[in-house]
């Protein structure tokens, strides 16, 4: 029986965890695996914390990663990365977007993002830092970002034999496949 | 054909296959996009978002009463709502099948309370199925009628928000087409009198014990054996955590009709296994009839019955285990709470009402519950949907006599006032408080995700209607005192709130701007138009007073190095509050 792989995306509303998160499930399922996704509704639209969690095998039991058993942390953004690396395995690795999104009690100037986020990570865990709004910006749309990540994540996990650009095409707007597939390889390519 | 779906979606696609004609439901968190989904299948379904909950039970009841095959949904807290015709019901039977969704939501995510609707089930005396996932989910809708019509009876179908909203994979059917059933007149069936509802007490016994027998010998509660030291019974998700946990190291008796319980099952369950568990997700509600029948048995006085359940607790309560985990410092993680949208209509309103001094702000439920927060600070209470006004009535009642010269201000949405605030307003004026009323009328159901209701002029399947007029519907209650605002013009506001706090009699405000996140119907545009250019700050005239930073507006960022306030380019739609908070002039609209 092949063994449950545990995926974990966090980000804040609004930053596409969950067009990131269709588009895997979508490509897991046509690989032939059981797949469970899990994500928390309701006041997130609000810009509140996003969670999306994937687990995928030859059958899946509880839709929610415990933790300590994610095999993989994607970070859409650097503080989520934090709060949630309690969730990580020890032995998994962490895609961290080396992106800020202050939130409202930092707004207001109450409290302080915090500092030396990355090297914190780095000093614990298998890491590796993209600069996907960067990376998305250099491809000529800053919204492509979670497509970049991504590309990072789907190599990381050795998932690079499923037709994602085929997923992909059929996934998001016509006008806009050639940029998310570019998105895509670049994000493969970081890693 | 196999698809991916979330458990809303999955019963939306169970409603369609069961040959279900009518839906209807309020939307509520977990349980919104159950309608949203029955809603496309225009041909065979007629889906329809009535204004609360006990509306859209009865309405599916009387659908039911004709012969056809029907269905409402509702959050848990709605079912509260809806209790009134569901304990009736029970009694009178149903002709057509008829499913009821609760979606319960253990862990709170996005409601008031935790309660645990398995108790409705025993408490009407109503069967009840337990979905533990999406194939689950869509195929005990077609159970649940086959049950329904079998017995006579109304079925629960009772989810919880990791089945609502986690997606599993189905496979799908075609839809079962079915005559509706004849209606014949017969009052003794359907007219609960006193005399009449006597003889339903009695036929209501009888039925349990049928469906008693019915649990026990259904297949949807099953043995899965195993080894037989430990044996585990569960339902729901949290079925799913136990196999989680104890794979097949353990024995299930796996109910997914959870009521009446299949006794005879559950007492030859425990005769052959060592060890029994009962793993439940909130209350015992499994766990207490068991032992009620003298079987020994461990649930709660091990496993918490507060929040989400999930696999690490059991395995922590039960075995004692704790897995590895990074151990690391999160002490300076800064919590991430919702606040209202940039370009809220929302802001402007308790921006203006967080000056007012001696005033209670009874609050709702909705997005504007979000004023309770910083930095706006406002609201002072909130109940369920509906109590700010009826709350507002009492306190004001209060205050006055006891000469408290302290006012009530309510404060509730559209959508909320639809559901259950009409009727507190009439209350108003009736019983005469000088209450403050404020309608915040952003055009739309917004928590939610922007449903349609009775005042945005179209319904759930996408059929122009009539738009409720609001400020008529006031007069025509009684308040003589009513004001429409633009509450993104904060003179506006204040000058309504000083009138309305100097008044003497009721009012009403009604604050009218829809919500910055919706898409604007055809009706938005005439009367709205479109959002153009943004607000920047001019840096050498910023003095870092924070006074716009008080607005509690997510596209302003104040920055403790330059003590100067910055905007947000994508966040920013150019609603202008925050121009007209400045003192000093220094924040300025661009590219109109």
């Amino acid at each position: 029986m092949s063994e449950v792989k545990n995926i974990l995306l966090v980000g804040v509303g609004g930053q596409g965890t969950i067009l990131a998160s269709k588009i895997l499930s979508t490509g897991l399922i046509e690989a032939g695996y059981d797949v469970k996704m899990s994500e928390i509704h309701g006041m997130s639209q609000r810009g509140g914390s996003v969670t999306t969690q994937v687990r995928y095998g030859e059958e899946v039991y509880s839709p929610i990663i415990d933790k300590g058993q994610a095999d993989i942390l994607v970070a859409f953004e650097k503080m989520e990365g934090l709060r949630w690396l309690g969730h990580l395995n020890p032995n998994g690795k962490i895609v961290v977007n080396d992106y800020k999104i202050p939130s409202a009690p930092i707004l207001t100037g109450k409290k302080d993002y915090p500092e030396r986020i990355i090297e914190r990570i780095e000093e614990k865990v298998n890491t590796t830092v993209l600069d996907a709004a960067g990376i998305a910006e250099g491809l000529g749309n800053a919204r492509t970002m979670n497509i970049v990540l991504f590309g990072a994540l789907v190599k990381a996990m050795g998932l690079t034999d499923i037709d994602w650009e085929a997923i992909i095409k059929k996934t998001v707007k016509e006008k806009f496949g050639d940029i998310n597939i570019e998105a895509l390889k670049s994000g493969m390519n970081s890693l | 054909m196999k698809k991916l779906l979330t458990g809303n979606e999955a019963v939306a696609r169970g409603a369609y296959e069961a040959g279900i004609t009518f839906a209807s439901a309020y939307p509520g968190t977990p349980s919104t996009e159950i309608l949203e989904n029955i809603a496309p299948y225009k041909k065979d379904i007629t889906a329809e978002w009535a204004p609360n909950e006990k509306v859209a039970l009865e309405s599916a009841i009387g659908a039911s009463i004709v012969g056809a095959r029907s269905f409402a949904a509702m959050k848990q807290v709605g079912v509260n709502v809806a209790a009134d015709p569901l304990f009736s019901f029970a009694y009178t039977g149903c002709n057509g099948g008829i499913v009821l969704v609760s979606a319960d939501e253990p862990g709170i995510h996005s409601s008031q309370n935790e309660q645990d609707n398995r108790y409705y089930a025993k408490f009407a005396k109503v069967p009840m199925l337990e979905p533990s996932n999406s194939q689950e989910a869509k195929d005990m809708v077609k159970s649940g009628i086959d049950i329904s019509e079998r017995f006579g009876t109304l079925t629960l179908l009772r989810m919880t928000t990791r089945i609502c909203h986690s997606k599993s994979i189905v496979q799908l059917s075609e839809r079962e087409e079915v005559e509706k059933k004849p209606y014949i007149k017969n009052p003794e069936k359907y007219a609960t009198t006193p005399a009449y509802a006597k003889k339903m007490r009695v036929e209501i016994e009888e039925r349990l014990k049928r469906l008693k027998e019915f649990s026990d010998e259904t297949e949807l509660n099953y043995f899965e054996w195993n080894d037989k030291n430990i044996g585990i019974i569960s339902s729901g998700v949290a079925y799913q955590h136990a196999k989680e946990v104890f794979g097949n190291k353990a024995s299930y008796l796996k109910l997914g009709f959870t009521f009446p319980l299949p006794m005879k099952k559950i007492k030859e369950f425990a005769s052959q296994v060592e060890t029994l568990y009962v793993i439940e997700e909130v209350e015992p509600f499994i766990e207490e009839q068991i032992k009620a029948e003298g079987i020994n048995c461990i649930g709660k006085e091990k496993i918490p019955n507060i929040g989400e359940l999930n696999a690490d607790i059991i395995r922590k309560s039960l075995l004692g285990e704790d897995r590895p985990t990074i151990q690391y410092d999160s002490s300076d993680v800064v919590s991430r709470p919702p606040t209202l949208c940039a370009g809220c209509p929302h802001r402007g309103l308790f921006y203006e009402l967080s000056k007012k001094k001696n005033i209670i702000v009874t609050g709702d439920i909705g997005c504007y519950g979000l004023g309770v927060a910083d930095p706006l600070n406002t609201v002072d209470t909130i109940i369920c949907m509906g109590a700010s006004v009826s709350t507002g009535h009492g306190v004001q009642k209060a205050l006055s006599r006891y000469n408290d010269d302290m006012r009530a201000v309510a404060v509730i949405g559209d959508s909320t006032f639809f559901h259950t605030g009409m009727n507190s307003l009439l209350d108003i004026a009736y019983n005469k408080s000088n209450t403050v009323t404020i309608i915040l009328d952003n055009r739309t159901t917004g928590m939610t995700g922007h449903q349609d209701n009775p005042g945005t002029g179209y319904t759930l399947q996408g059929e122009e209607a009539r738009d409720l007029d609001i400020p008529t519907l006031c007069k025509a209650i009684g308040i003589k005192h009513v004001k429409v605002v633009n509450p993104l013009q904060l003179d506006e506001v204040k000058e309504a709130l000083d009138w309305a706090l100097k008044l003497q009699e009721p009012s009403v405000i009604i604050t009218r701007w829809p919500c910055v996140l919706k898409r604007h119907s055809e009706l938005d545009k005439k009367e709205f138009g479109d959002y153009i250019g943004l607000c920047v700050v001019e840096e050498e005239k910023c003095i870092g007073c924070k006074k716009c930073i008080k607005t509690g507006c997510p596209a302003l960022q104040f920055d403790k190095e330059s003590k100067k306030v910055r905007i947000d380019k994508v966040q920013c739609v150019g609603c202008e509050v925050c121009v007209q908070v400045c003192p000093v002039d220094a924040i300025k609209k661009v590219g109109e």
